[in-house]
């Protein structure tokens, strides 16, 4: 892989300034959950905010955000599994509310 | 470049034992394959016993065994099921996988893209010797004091979370399995996409690569999952956790000391999501190794090649979204049961598409009825029948009933064996002059084929009258019920059938020793076939060809009009 | 002796554009991926089926946690900067920065045995109830791959930094596949956290 000095000086900016969004990011996940918030919109803030967190790690710290076509098709294909992993057992159990 | 060392100058246990040469490596797969199958079978034939002559005991091997698994020659109910829990566990996960994987995948997919290699090697080494510790750990665990798991080859909880010892030893087995099997996928998964020679485009691959290529990708995505249950039961059995037991359980009049609050259902659903998916791995390598024997003994390209690749590829991504059709009597409501029938009627369409083409591969073709073309060609009907069979059991109505049946054993037996390792049989005698440089008699070859033949259906086919007759599956004495009396003769039927089965093997097991030595020597391509494999020497070499290959043309070139010869090597550059 | 050699090891495929480890690696983080999916569905199974579920900041130590976050995240930016070192063909500063992402994670180990140890102490542990069994095993197993990160790393840093010597390239490749690694067991407690500690 071809990367020139000054090219990696750029990324190393980038890598610092996610570093810094990354630590911004989980004050305030920690925060908001000291406000006790209501189980749907609770659970709901901490995804959004740590799948902004997660995706700021894969595009930058993993270079998903350069990298090339063959690594997303296999990246979009477990994303898709994950899901039904994640979703279909719950639906099966009617049970889709939390104590 | 890589630091390959000149084979010759390697000691006997770095060339041989500890190789990191995919043809080695696929030998050592294929034969362990063999050796687990030749076992398992052995289990099954214990079986059979009990169940054609339940209660008497078994004349001469039943004093081999100890006071824990036999009693006066009598097989025990817990013996009766370890030998169905390790049957299952073994064909599958030790045998049928490792050889039409580990096997003939390794062997033949570096060949037939034209690669010197794996893209790994040493991680392919690494993948074999971890599966030697799953299966050594596995037969081990017939040793421990109770004895074996006994709770099928699927585990179930709560059953298995208070199961005896030999459990445990099934799970830690398990980790070691799943783990070569990641190992492997992703060596097979790079190796397709990055080492395919030059001018070797994805639709010009042979139909077994694209099958080894869809089949990784199932193992890569849907194992992890039961990694994971298998830890999680690991933790019920050796934490005290509950991951699987729900509260309130009481075994044997006493009620469970754990924290409860677990789910069953969790098990079945991490099981299950592999567990399909598996069964897809168990048929498409077949599939794989069915094209190329009829393509190259019918003398035509496959029919309907690139509705076959797509149909493969969609049928992989289809198996991830269907495994709760092994779960309809679970209680999971009317939504989800229409939605997991919905996705299992639509993966038969690629199953049917690709079965079809093969079939009408046939007509009109030139055909040489081979000891392979025999067992591959009888592959297609067999298969049909246990596709066939498999509809009442998608449909969530008339799975109700046969559920946990015969039904279901003659279904999934149907497939895997006069299906896959019918396949796999043709494999073996289609490429054994690759391997060896000798062919295999075709007279041993065609006495194993029709024997085989015929009491492989006379072991399965009554199977599917004794389940719509009612009769459950995993039974030590299904005659204890009086609606499964009636159907006794059928089992001493079966039984005979299924060691008649095992002496039909004799003259394979005679014919692959003996042709290594008696075999009729052969050059490169004694099947005169086009798919690369067969440019190279047989066996072919470290490095396994003379030149880096270039190839021309698509993988079927056969009978191309204006050509002299009727198949156009992909490799040969010039006109033939 | 065939001149036939594995191709792409060190330069990518031309059509591709990757090289084999990188495309094994990612193989390798998708089945990660779902190892993981695994846990959080048995989490989210075992949660909707619960009649009662306790808030993690009641049972678990934030602050700690916290703090561990932090300090994985940090290990995450002296990683990839080692990366970026080599590829700046400054080899000293590689040392240094992997150095500090060892050290990082076996810092992230230790606070985690404080977490573990407290918990025992109290009696606290996966056979309790289904909350600390599945955090136990999510955090456990989650902790195995740092462990195991961290065996990586420390051979790169020592016997394995040989391979700079004369083949840079391929080098820098395994650098950047650990990098990656060692991210996605980043991502994964990125999702532990919340999930854990915070619901």
């Amino acid at each position: 892989m071809e990367h020139s000095t000054e090219e990696i000086k750029k990324h190393v900016k980038v890598y610092i300034a996610v570093f810094a969004a990354l630590a911004f990011l989980t004050v305030v996940t920690v925060t908001i959950s000291y406000l006790h918030l209501p189980v749907f919109q609770a659970v709901l803030v901490a995804l959004v905010i740590a799948t902004i967190k997660g995706s700021l790690v894969a595009c930058f710290f993993m270079h998903l955000i350069s990298e090339k076509q063959i690594i997303f098709s296999v990246l979009l294909l477990t994303v898709v599994f994950f899901t039904a992993l994640l979703l279909l057992p719950v639906f099966t159990s009617g049970h889709l509310h939390v104590a | 470049m890589s630091e390959q060392h000149h084979s010759h100058d390697l000691p006997f246990w770095r060339k041989y034992i500890f190789s990191v040469d995919h043809k080695v490596i696929g030998i050592q797969y294929g034969i362990s394959g063999l050796l687990f199958l030749l076992f398992g079978f052995c289990l099954m034939m214990l079986m059979r016993w009990q169940l054609a002559y339940p209660g008497q005991p078994l004349p001469v091997l039943g004093n081999l065994f100890s006071e824990k698994f036999m009693v006066g020659g009598i097989m025990l109910p817990e013996f009766y099921n370890q030998l169905g829990a390790m049957h299952g566990t073994i064909m599958v996960f030790l045998g049928v996988v490792p050889l039409a994987v580990g096997g003939f995948g390794n062997y033949f997919v570096p060949l037939q893209i034209g690669a010197p290699d794996m893209a790994f090697p040493k991680l392919n080494m690494t993948s074999y010797w971890v599966y030697f510790m799953g299966g050594v750990t596995m037969i081990a665990s017939f040793f421990v004091p109770q004895g074996t798991a006994q709770s099928g080859w699927t585990s179930y909880p709560p059953l298995a979370d208070i199961a005896t010892v030999g459990q445990t030893m099934w799970l830690i087995g398990m980790v070691f399995l799943i783990t070569s099997s990641l190992l492997g996928s992703v060596n097979f998964i790079v190796t397709i996409v990055q080492l395919r020679a030059d001018g070797l485009s994805f639709f010009r691959l042979p139909f077994f690569v694209w099958a080894q290529f869809v089949t990784s990708f199932l193992l890569l995505l849907a194992f992890p999952p039961l990694e994971a249950a298998g830890v999680l039961q690991l933790m019920d059995r050796v934490a005290g956790t509950s991951f699987f037991l729900p509260s309130g359980l009481v075994v044997a009049g006493k009620p469970l000391t754990v924290s409860g609050g677990g789910n069953p259902l969790l098990w079945q659903h991490l099981f299950w999501f592999l567990a399909h998916p598996e069964v897809y791995v168990l048929i498409l390598p077949a599939m794989g190794i069915v094209a190329e024997i009829v393509a190259c003994n019918t003398r035509k390209p496959i029919y309907g090649y690139k509705s076959m690749v797509y149909s493969i590829v969609f049928l992989g991504f289809m198996s991830f979204i269907v495994w709760a059709h092994h779960m309809f009597l679970t209680g999971m409501g009317s939504k989800m049961s229409a939605f997991f029938q919905i996705t299992t009627m639509i993966i038969s369409i690629p199953s049917v598409i690709i079965l079809t083409a093969l079939a009408l591969s046939l007509w009109g073709g030139s055909i040489r009825f081979t000891t392979p073309m025999l067992f591959a060609t009888a592959f297609l009907p067999m298969f049909g029948i246990g596709g066939l069979t498999g509809l009442p059991l998608g449909l969530t109505a008339s799975d109700i009933p046969l559920h946990d049946t015969y039904y279901v054993i003659g279904h999934f037996h149907y497939v895997v064996a006069p299906g896959t390792i019918f396949a796999l049989f043709a494999g073996i005698y289609h490429w054994y002059p690759k391997v060896t440089g000798r062919k295999m008699s075709e007279i041993l070859g065609k006495i194993h084929f029709f024997f085989s033949l015929i009491f492989i259906n006379g072991v399965f086919m009554p199977m599917f009258i004794m389940g719509l007759a009612g009769v459950s599956r995993r039974l030590y004495d299904p005659m204890q019920y009086a609606h499964a009396q009636p159907t006794q003769p059928l089992n001493v039927f079966i039984s005979i059938c299924a060691w008649s089965l095992g002496l039909a093997q004799i003259p394979f097991i005679l014919n692959f020793f003996g042709s290594l030595i008696w075999g009729k020597k052969v050059d490169r391509n004694p099947w005169e076939s086009t798919t690369l494999e067969w440019s190279a020497p047989s066996p072919p070499p470290h490095g396994n060809f003379d030149h880096v290959p270039q190839v021309y043309r698509g993988p079927y070139e056969y009978s191309v009009p204006g050509q002299k010869h009727d198949f156009w090597p992909q490799d040969m550059a010039q006109e033939n | 002796m065939s001149d036939n050699l594995i191709r792409y090891i060190s330069k990518p495929h031309p059509v591709t554009g990757v090289t084999n480890a990188k495309l094994g690696i990612w193989c390798f983080l998708a089945s990660e991926v779902m190892l993981f999916g695994a846990l959080f569905s048995a989490y989210i199974l075992l949660r909707t089926g619960a009649s009662s579920w306790p808030r993690g900041s009641e049972i678990l130590n934030v602050p700690l946690a916290t703090l561990n976050t932090i300090i994985l995240i940090t290990s995450s930016v002296t990683m990839v900067m080692a990366w970026a070192s080599l590829a700046m063909k400054e080899f000293s500063k590689y040392k240094r920065y992997m150095g500090a992402t060892i050290l990082l994670a076996l810092a992230f180990l230790v606070v985690k045995s404080f977490e573990y140890g407290h918990k025992f102490e109290h009696h606290h542990f996966p056979a309790t109830d289904t909350f600390y069994a599945i955090y136990f095993t999510l955090t456990g197993l989650h902790g195995l791959h740092v462990l195991g990160g961290v065996v990586v790393n420390t051979y790169f840093l020592f016997p394995g930094s040989r391979m700079w010597e004369h083949e840079p390239e391929q080098f820098m490749g395994r650098i950047e596949c650990a990098g990656l690694y060692w991210h996605f067991v980043d991502l994964v407690w990125i999702f532990l956290f919340p999930v854990l500690y915070l619901l």
